[in-house]
């Protein structure tokens, strides 16, 4: 029958293009860790297992139906039922399955093995950005979506990592074992670096620990990989990984940063200053709810430009930023942002987009709020 | 009735009958169930350390001796929420403890606002296995707190890891995230609050 | 109530056939009313698969937004929020209202024809389940238009994205589940009722057609976790608007237990959506490679097996929430074993079709494409149930590939290939061959160049639920795209079939399949409204 071998074709072309798949963005990464090398052959093998058992069970299948048509003058047979192939194609199977659990059990033992870390990093899930903390060590930031909305709309050309780029990735040393913390501070998130094998849900007021060894420097980018609303697909992860030296001159720089802005409190910011490095916080933590323009999405996303309430009252203003609206997704940025820069963005959205106050929030008032 | 029932016997109808009975006994058995399993949920993360819940009830001491042999350190971590303008710290961001110590934490809880308002600071442990073998005597996360505007108040943690805590584990974070605690009648809706626009 | 019916068959259903019996009837009530209170099973199954095609549509035109907004990176049709509706309500319609729906029909129209019954066990009921289904789902598309939009969470709405994050719509999408929710438990009850105390005298129950056996297997199913999703919704409910936490951390309740909840549900209702599908393509393939099912006990048993393991391996939906190391463990374990009974049922087919006299009628491709392309989706849920794997697959288009292979060339395939083995017992005609051969091909090109992508742009690192993605997926995403629009396109075909033969067409005698055993086949085709007023004699055959 002509369309029997048209489909049997199609299946011979779907299986000539596996090997294909292997070919690199076809496949899953090999990875830059020794787990995620661990998993990458445990996915092979598995891949390969399931492979020749299709081969040998369509094979059948095929030829069966090639064999035994009615068309050529095939004649049924009447046998149903057969014991002992019974309990062999039961038995087998279980064996196979057996053969595949062993490594994956050991793959798994290690994966659940985060003793013994250097580094502790706590990566909270907000809606939608994460934020990185060096326990102990005084350095956080949030890592927010740097691609810009215009391409986003098409208006502009898609640069190389459209999507999967961030103003401020995460940076690992390479060779020293890294423990993850992982929490979120509003719905469910999931962090994940394919090349790091690790993915993991952050979940409200619960912990979750994971680890990773990387052995290779570079840049390594990854995605939100549970549903959060309506951003989920504007919340990359990319991890920088630095060999040791440089990440430990990176984390001195980082601190002496912290220190100097900390100074920055105490004194008195001109307007401008302020606008300028409040449009920078604005664009990277606000612009994907307030918009870029301030206009909003309501009723999620109130507008801020015109908002009259925000321009009437500064107080409530600043404490808005700090504490966030209950049961919104107006997070508290309490822990975010830095006086210096709540200041900053206070200022910024009270005199942009004609909102025009000619309010000054100095970074020193804020400070007060937030120690008060 | 008319022609369905021209089969159905007598012993049909109560064959029928018995069906539906049992089915229906079974299917409010399951839906029990269903909100059966939250308190055994409980009970069986707190049993296996199942998503580092810990047991939420003060736990006497027990004086089982002290394991100097080995060192475990024992992280704190504290987090707010949006929404609750507080301040939980802690004095020390970890110890070094023996299994079988007792030791006792200092937190502080701050009120920032100029209003009163109630919390409750919810635990949780990594690595989850660890969390059996953490004993709490006392602790500030076992009630909500009620703070008046700008009050101070600094609570301890008194605890003990237990000496069967497995070997492998030599490090314990103890997380507690800061929630308001609202009233049970004003159920907290995201686009109903943000839909008022003029709160931004 | 009006139960009685019209001495006329209805529409598609026989013509001369019935009017002996129904001499005594009075006169029915006529149009939209007669419909509205049948209470007769063929009736009733009609109505069931004709929403279940309706239902079909309206979600498969959600997947077509999905799809075009995919067809390109970057946004270009729809917002985020809307693209997060669209695959919500594609999901939820396509399991609770077109799969689910269409397994019932068909078990309504066959399962008393199969075991020589007259009707339904509880008629009334019946309806009643049936009728509940327009509402639910009326008013489910209706918070499409309400303020805040509809459901934007996913099918699998996990909370706090569903509790404390939802649009206000979600009230209304709980109502809504929970009618869907009681028509499946009526159903069910129905079901069972029918086949343990309906059958013909010295049908035993290893003597019942499969497709009978798999459907009292998921009523069973049905039955034990329906009751249970209406405890997670109804927890929702009470978080929404009662101020509770079951689900809320900062009440002291827990995400992940929402997550357990619903994966008790969950996983045994995948199974729902399966096993009738592997009772359809028991009959029909033995139908066609005219030789006895091989191995009939052990179908039976390898169905009971997958419907009790189902009950143990929920959480491997959850491997990267944290569980701990044991629980990784086990449902891993039991996971892989689910591959044992379900590869035991392939093996019968193939062997079914071993020295057999096979022919390629409509049905049988639909059966044969089945048992393919379900396989390939069972291999790649081999792949998902290796725990440490899984973590890179995890929530990945990977996933996608899997279930969709499962569903649509799995569950869809069999419903479709029923329809195909039983329209001639339905209308009394053969369904024009050309036509569902174009249908077939048609459907098979789309479904793979829908769904195997995916596979590809899953393990190469593409979430699921993204509106918009990174540049190297572009090229999967367009033949995803342009094999979608295909598959869509060619279910015009199929509805073209089908009215064509509900017209007319090359007539069909009671024994439509030369090969074709069951109790069915011994009713005039079409079949009358009424069919073994009294019971059968029924001698078993081979099994």
């Amino acid at each position: 029958m002509r369309t029997l071998l048209v489909w049997m074709a199609g299946c011979c072309i779907l299986a000539g293009l596996s090997p294909l798949a292997l070919a690199n963005g076809w496949n899953m990464p090999v990875g830059v860790t020794d787990l995620s090398r661990e998993i990458f052959s445990l996915h092979m093998t598995i891949f390969w297992i399931c492979v020749a058992i299709g081969v040998v069970v369509f094979g059948v299948m095929f030829y069966s139906l090639f064999r035994f048509r009615r068309s050529r003058g095939a004649k049924a047979d009447n046998f149903h039922e057969h014991t002992t192939v019974e309990v062999l194609w039961t038995a087998i199977p279980l064996l196979i399955l057996v053969g595949m659990a062993v490594p994956a059990t050991a793959t798994l033992v290690q994966m659940y093995d985060a003793s013994d870390a250097e580094l502790d990093v706590m990566i909270t899930g907000q809606q939608w950005r994460w934020r990185y903390e060096y326990l102990g060590e005084d350095v956080a930031f949030t890592s927010n979506l740097s691609t810009p909305r215009a391409q986003v709309r098409g208006e502009e050309a898609r640069g190389e990592h459209y999507l999967l780029e961030v103003d401020e990735p995460l940076v690992l040393p390479t060779d020293r074992k890294v423990r993850f913390l992982m929490t979120s501070d509003d719905v469910l998130h999931s962090w994940w670096v394919p090349d790091l094998a690790v993915k993991q849900d952050t979940i409200p007021g619960f912990i979750n620990e994971n680890w990773v060894n990387i052995s290779e420097p570079g840049i390594y980018r990854g995605q939100c990989a549970e549903l959060c609303g309506i951003n989920h697909g504007f919340m990359p992860v990319v991890v920088h990984a630095m060999e040791g030296e440089e990440f430990d001159d990176w984390l001195a720089e980082r601190k002496e940063a912290a220190a100097e802005e900390a100074l920055g409190v105490d004194r008195d910011w001109e307007l401008d200053e302020l606008m300028e490095r409040g449009e920078a916080v604005y664009s990277s933590i606000c612009a994907s709810c307030h918009q870029p323009e301030g206009q909003g999405a309501p009723p999620a996303f109130p507008s801020l430009a015109g908002n009259e309430r925000l321009i009437g009252d500064v107080e409530w203003h600043v404490q808005t930023i700090i504490n966030g609206v209950s049961g919104t997704a107006m997070p508290s940025f309490r822990n975010t942002l830095n006086p210096v820069e709540i200041a900053a963005v206070a200022t910024f959205t009270r005199n942009a987009w004609g909102n025009d106050t000619g309010d000054v929030v100095q970074p020193s008032d804020v400070a007060e709020q937030l120690a008060q | 009735m008319s022609h369905r029932d021209h089969g159905a016997t007598d012993s049909h109808k109560l064959g029928v009958r018995r069906t539906v009975v049992r089915s229906v006994a079974a299917l409010i058995g399951m839906f029990a169930f269903a909100f059966a399993l939250v308190p055994l949920y409980d009970v069986f993360c707190q049993v296996t350390g199942i998503n580092g819940k810990v047991d939420n009830t003060a736990q006497a001491i027990i004086h089982e001796g002290v394991d100097d042999s080995r060192y475990v350190t024992v992280q704190f971590i504290t987090r707010g929420s949006s929404g609750l303008p507080w301040r939980l710290e802690v004095e020390t961001r970890q110890v070094r403890v023996h299994p079988g110590q007792t030791s006792e934490i200092n937190f502080t809880f701050r009120n920032q606002s100029a209003e009163a308002s109630r919390a409750r600071a919810v635990p949780s442990v990594s690595p989850s296995r660890a969390s059996r073998h953490l004993r709490k005597v006392s602790c500030f996360c076992f009630d909500e707190q009620h703070l008046e505007a700008g009050e101070r108040l600094e609570l301890p943690l008194v605890f003990q890891l237990a000496r069967d805590l497995p070997p492998d584990v030599n490090t314990v974070t103890l997380v507690y995230t800061l929630y308001p605690v609202t009233d049970a009648r004003a159920p907290r809706r995201a686009q109903v609050t943000a839909g008022k626009g003029d709160e931004a | 109530m009006a139960p009685k019916l019209p001495p006329q068959p209805p529409l598609e259903h026989s013509s001369a056939a019935t009017a002996g019996g129904a001499a005594a009837h009075h006169a029915p009530p006529r149009g939209m009313l007669r419909w509205l209170l049948t209470t007769n099973h063929k009736e009733i199954g009609s109505l069931y698969l004709i929403f279940s095609l309706i239902m079909f549509f309206i979600g498969g035109i959600f997947a077509m937004v999905v799809r075009a907004e995919l067809f390109q990176p970057g946004l270009q049709l729809v917002n985020p929020d809307f693209f997060n509706q669209m695959t919500t309500m594609h999901g939820l319609i396509m399991v609770f209202g077109a799969v689910m729906p269409g397994f019932v029909g068909l078990a309504n129209w066959m399962v008393p024809l199969q075991i020589g019954a007259p009707d339904m066990a509880l008629p009334r009921l019946n309806n009643f389940s049936f009728w509940l289904l327009p509402i639910a789902f009326l008013l489910l598309l209706s918070t499409l238009l309400m303020p805040g939009g509809g459901p934007d969470f996913g099918w699998t709405f996990y909370a706090p994205l569903s509790t404390t994050y939802a649009p206000p719509s979600t009230t209304f999408f709980i109502l809504s589940l929970h009618m869907a929710g009681i028509s499946s438990i009526l159903g069910a009850i129905n079901i069972i009722a029918t086949i343990l105390n309906l059958r013909a005298p010295g049908m035993r129950l290893m003597d019942m057609p499969l497709f009978v056996w798999t459907w009292l297997i998921t009523a069973f199913l049905l039955i034990a976790v329906m009751p249970v999703l209406a405890g997670v919704i109804t927890m929702m409910l009470m978080d929404i608007n009662f101020g509770t936490s079951f689900f809320n951390a900062a009440g002291g309740g827990d995400p992940v237990l929402f997550q357990h909840l619903f994966w008790f549900f969950g996983h045994p209702e995948v199974y729902i959506m399966i096993l009738p599908a592997f009772g359809i393509v028991s009959a029909i393939i033995p139908t066609f490679a005219r030789k006895p099912l091989f191995g009939y006990a052990s179908m039976v048993y390898a169905t009971a097996s997958i419907a009790l393991l189902s009950f143990l391996v929920w959480a491997h939906h959850m491997f990267a929430v944290g569980l701990p190391l044991v629980a990784e463990l086990f449902f891993m374990y039991t996971t892989m074993l689910i591959a044992v009974p379900t590869g035991v049922k392939v093996f019968n087919w193939i062997t079914t079709l071993f020295r057999g006299s096979i022919s390629f009628e409509p049905p049988m491709l639909f059966a044969l494409a089945f048992v393919v392309l379900f396989t390939i989706g069972g291999f790649s849920g081999l792949m998902l149930a290796i725990a440490p794997a899984d973590f890179q697959y995890h929530d990945t288009y990977f996933v996608v590939a899997h279930f969709h292979y499962v569903l649509v060339p799995g569950a869809v395939f069999a419903i479709m290939a029923g329809v195909y083995y039983w329209l001639p017992k339905w209308t009394g005609h053969y369904p024009n061959v050309r036509l569902s051969q174009w249908h077939f091909w048609l459907s098979v090109i789309g479904v793979n160049l829908t769904f195997f992508p995916m596979h590809f742009s899953g393990l190469a690192g593409m979430p699921r639920r993204i509106p918009d993605y990174a540049l190297q997926f572009a090229d999967f995403n367009l033949v995803s795209s342009l094999g979608a629009f295909l598959f869509g396109a060619s279910q015009l075909v199929f509805v073209a079939v089908v009215v064509l033969c509900v017209r007319g067409g090359e007539k069909a005698p009671a024994k439509a399949w030369d090969g074709a055993e069951d109790l069915e086949w011994s009713v005039p085709s079409p079949a009358p409204l009424h069919t073994f007023d009294t019971p059968p004699t029924f001698s078993p055959h081979v099994h």
